[in-house]
């Protein structure tokens, strides 16, 4: 019997298929391939639910345990980590809808809402910081904003994960600091080139060569953001005097227009009684 | 510095410069003492109320609206006393005044820190 093309692909395709039968889950569809594993969409059989599962071309490292027990609104929840048959790892995590930052950052926004995005992931990642977990390679393919405008950073400290060019801070060991050049790179892949200044500012400290010369946390950076969006000056630039009356006018121009309405009323109430 | 603190503070300095104004008038120059402490304690009064408000409402166009009418009540009252000939200055007052209620009104609004209550609604 001659084979078709479409049934040998279809017979490669499931050849592929990770062998699921010693666990609860059942694939329905590919969702996403990166350098060191494919994302299936599952359903659990048990709790019947959709979740996602990721199934690791490299040895699940003993962090992911740590991973798993970090709990933030941003980060996606790990629910299960094991060992298929064939030797590979996998683990499952909440299944989250919604627009990779990629994507997301191509349509039409408002700055507001992507350094809202950028503050969201930082937030998560000052908090994995301060449980001791680095991401290692942060990047908008990593990022996923849900429909309601929910954030979520996944694939967390992957032991073997160099990192994305673009991303990848420069030093050859990795820490917190590097996390806080890939975050300087994220904020300079969805700001757009015409940001203003202080916000160019905040990614070139952010995204420094030197680690030392970087924010020395990721609460620091994301002050600097606020105090951007506030209106303030950001540590990372120290502006000149024109800018900063520029920003003063701007910041306080109803305050100025009062100022100036008291000095126009006290001129004309004078110089109409000299007439 | 709490609300309250600011618009005194903002009160007594923009009352006294308000009141100092008075010196480009030379038929009352010699009462320039009595006006600005009279003017002073306007705007102690109209800063107090105002800082109060702030600390209750967070809202910047509706310190500016009370500022603004504070001022412009308080100016009334102190235009009506009249000077020693008996005349009024309602315009040369009030007007002034109104200006210097809504400034109050809008820096309380925007500096100094919540109330206790506020704070712990945040």
């Amino acid at each position: 019997m001659d084979l078709s093309d479409a049934v040998l692909d279809r017979l490669r395709h499931v050849a592929a298929l990770p062998d699921l039968s010693a666990t609860r889950y059942e694939i329905e569809r590919e969702i996403g391939r990166g350098g060191i594993g494919v994302v299936y969409a599952v359903l659990d059989r048990d709790l019947d639910r959709r979740v996602a599962l990721k199934v690791l071309e490299v040895p699940l490292a003993g962090e992911a345990r740590l991973i798993a027990r970090l709990e933030h609104p941003a980060i996606v929840p790990i629910h299960e980590a094991g060992v298929l048959p064939d030797g590979r790892a996998f683990y499952t995590m909440k299944l989250v809808s919604g627009a990779r930052l990629d994507r997301y950052a191509d349509e039409q926004r408002s700055l507001a809402d992507r350094l809202r995005v950028v503050r969201r992931v930082g937030e998560a990642l000052a908090f994995a910081h301060s449980r001791g977990v680095i991401h290692r390679d942060l990047k908008p393919q990593n990022v996923m904003v849900g429909e309601f405008g929910e954030v979520y950073v996944m694939d967390w400290g992957v032991e073997a994960v160099g990192g994305t060019p673009g991303y990848r801070a420069p030093e050859t060991v990795l820490d917190h600091r590097s996390d806080i050049y890939a975050l300087g790179a994220l904020l300079r892949f969805v700001v757009p080139s015409s940001a203003p200044p202080a916000l160019r500012a905040v990614v070139a400290r952010a995204t420094s060569a030197d680690p030392a010369a970087r924010y020395p946390d990721v609460t620091g950076m994301l002050d600097d953001i606020e105090r951007f969006q506030e209106g303030l000056a950001v540590e990372a630039w120290s502006e000149p005097l024109w800018h900063r009356t520029k920003r003063f006018a701007s910041r306080n121009a109803l305050l100025l227009w009062l100022v100036a309405a008291y000095a126009f009323v006290k001129f004309l109430l004078f110089f109409l009684r000299t007439l | 510095m709490n609300k309250i603190t600011i618009g005194l503070l903002m009160g007594l300095v923009l009352g006294a410069i308000d009141g100092a104004s008075a010196w480009f008038y030379p038929e009352v120059r010699s009462m320039i003492a009595g006006i600005m402490v009279g003017s002073s304690i306007k705007g102690l009064i109209v800063g107090l109320l105002t800082g109060w408000f702030a600390q209750k409402v967070r809202s910047t166009p509706w310190g500016i609206v009370v500022g603004a009418a504070l001022g412009l009540l308080f100016a009334f009252l102190v235009a009506s006393m009249g000077d020693e000939a008996g005349g009024h200055h309602y315009l040369e007052i009030m007007l002034p005044g109104f200006v210097v209620g809504a400034i109050i009104g809008f820096v309380t609004q925007k500096t100094g820190k919540a109330g206790r209550a506020e704070r712990a609604a945040l």
